[in-house]
């Protein structure tokens, strides 16, 4: 099969198990399938710096938390009419995703910037080690921090708005996040093909020759990998819309590596991967979690059996072509 | 006389009780073929190294087209117009060999930022690319990945990276380096007519080549340089004799 057929068989079957939900009157399976659009954005963010770049972060649980806090924060505060700044100027807070959204990005770009500056000077394990390190002062961070419901967590009560969409149907955030997950695509797509995203590639494969044509490999990995974060701190905001609560959890390491697991099972810089690897792993969790309390047992042997024999993940598997660079 | 191009003086670099670098001086003036040579562990790459900017020397300048090197970075001294080959061949294995040289223009021009065109269609990258392809005798060899490229295929390759440079000097660490007799007399005569655009510092091991392209020769032994002159003198000159032959010579 070529690519884009396993790509449009992917669409097919999102569109088709949604459709069932819909028929059947099932609520409960479109969560699940917004659960996977969630989890497919989050993952096409690693997967553009882990992917495409090579670099391992195992840190992109801080921000997907931190896009989710942003939306938890700027949502409760607007539920309680209580603004989050006075002095030096008002801000408040608000219940519009289309507000939220630049926020949780902004505030998830910014933290890559700086954890990126930093961590991007090491490669190789050490790299793996210091994005772990960084996410989880951010994690223990956020357990101390009482304000917004240190430990416990921070529930918001109502939906928050998006023009058109209705906040009572559990269509609407579906159609939203499926929205924000094509853009996304969109992006990847383009980021990859373009200028960036050759320098990006053969910065993961021989730096040396990248800055002997005069590109410095650090300037094109800090630009991805603060686009990276950028867009999985977008699908925690989504995810905090989706289950109305946010809490330290969200920014564990056992996050960070559900998300890298995703990238690896649906198959590494592959445009669509990060979609077969959330659609995969939410199933399993869900169909597998229900009957067998072991369950990650059977995750486990589905990711050695990929890493040993499928190292394409399953798009690889049912690609002939080799990925793109 | 002509402003050298590329000014060495007195560049020396100690690895503890090893001196790399001893004091060397030596220029590169415009239009010439400058080889240098010297027996393995002569400190060839060590000096290569400290021009590209990959290690700083402990004393000494380096002075590249007017300006000094010594706070520029490797990338920063790539886009003032050195443009480098690597002894042991260095390019993207999985990408093509267009892709390969598409990536050295696109070094070039600057620009790496943009998301409407894809890197193969964006003519201010491909055409260029494809003729500095031409030009090495890759023109057919475009689409075929690097890695499945032939070693001699991957050195000519390497110089048309550098040519997409347009440099103001080539920095060639043993282009010849595994090549057959018939590469090497194609590549010779290829950097023949190079030195009009721009010119080499050939570190070669290759002596036919040298001696054929060579308007100055430096000998580097044991950190030092030993001569320079043009190669009827070195091949004269007795220190290089013993150096490379052995006392007996």
């Amino acid at each position: 099969m070529r690519e884009w057929q396993v790509n449009l068989a992917l669409i097919a079957i999102m569109t088709g198990f949604v459709g069932y939900a819909v028929l059947a009157d099932e609520p409960f399976l479109i969560t699940l399938a917004t659960r996977i659009v969630i989890f497919a954005i989050a993952a096409a963010g690693l997967n553009l710096a882990l992917g495409y770049g090579g670099l391992v972060s195992f840190g992109h649980a801080a921000f997907f938390g931190l896009g989710g806090y942003a939306c938890g924060i700027l949502a409760s505060h607007a539920q309680d009419y209580v603004p989050i700044f006075e002095t030096p100027f008002l801000i408040k807070g608000t219940n519009q995703m289309l507000t939220i959204w630049p926020v949780a990005i902004g505030v998830s770009a910014i933290a890559a910037l700086a954890i990126g500056a930093l961590s991007l000077r090491t490669t190789g394990v050490y790299f793996i080690m210091i994005t772990l390190a960084f996410a989880q002062m951010i994690f223990y961070f956020a357990i101390s921090w009482p304000a917004y419901g240190g430990e416990d967590g921070l529930s918001i009560y109502v939906r928050n708005e998006f023009p058109g969409m209705d906040p009572f149907a559990p269509m609407g955030l579906f159609q939203v996040s499926t929205g924000v997950l094509m853009l996304v695509l969109l992006l990847v797509w383009r980021i990859t093909n373009a200028r960036l995203g050759l320098a990006l590639r053969a910065a993961r494969q021989n730096a040396q020759r990248v800055s002997a044509v005069g590109i410095r490999p650090f300037g094109v990995r800090l630009t991805v990998f603060t686009i990276s974060a950028a867009i999985t701190g977008w699908a925690g905001a989504l995810f905090v819309e989706l289950n109305k609560f946010v809490s330290p959890s969200m920014l564990s390491w056992e996050v960070s590596g559900e998300i890298m697991i995703i990238v690896i099972l649906g198959g590494v810089g592959r445009l669509f991967g990060p979609l077969a690897g959330a659609m995969l792993f939410i199933l399993l969790e869900h169909y597998l979690g229900g009957v067998f309390e072991f369950w990650k047992i059977l995750l486990g042997l589905a990711l050695l059996t990929v890493v040993l024999f499928a190292r394409g993940g399953v798009i690889g598997l049912l690609v002939r072509e080799p990925r793109n660079g | 006389m002509a402003e050298p191009v590329l000014d060495i003086r007195g560049v020396t670099k100690r690895f503890g009780a090893l001196t790399a670098s001893d004091a060397v001086s030596l220029d590169l003036l415009p239009g010439e073929i400058h080889a240098l040579i010297g027996p393995n562990g002569a400190g060839k790459s060590t000096l290569i190294k400290q021009i590209a900017g990959e290690i700083e020397p402990d004393a000494g300048s380096i002075h590249f087209d007017g300006r000094d090197l010594s706070a520029l970075g490797p990338e920063e001294r790539v886009r003032a117009g050195l443009a480098r080959s690597f002894q042991v061949s260095s390019v993207i294995p999985a990408m093509t060999a267009l892709q390969n040289v598409q990536l050295a223009v696109m070094g070039h021009s600057r620009r790496i930022f943009g998301l409407i065109l894809s890197v193969s269609r964006d003519r201010a990258l491909v055409d260029p690319a494809l003729e500095h392809l031409e030009r090495v005798g890759l023109g057919d060899r475009a689409h075929i990945p690097a890695a499945n490229l032939s070693h001699g295929e991957r050195r000519q390759l390497e110089i048309a990276m550098a040519l997409a440079m347009q440099p103001k000097a080539f920095l060639l660490d043993e282009p010849m380096a595994g090549m057959g007799p018939e590469g090497s007399a194609r590549l010779t005569g290829f950097l023949d007519g190079l030195r009009a655009e721009a010119p080499i510092l050939l570190i070669e091991h290759d002596m036919d080549a040298v001696f054929a392209l060579a308007d100055r020769v430096s000998v580097l032994v044991y950190g030092r340089i030993i001569a320079t002159g043009s190669v009827d003198d070195i091949r004269e000159n007795r220190d290089v004799q013993i150096a490379y032959l052995g006392e007996d010579a």
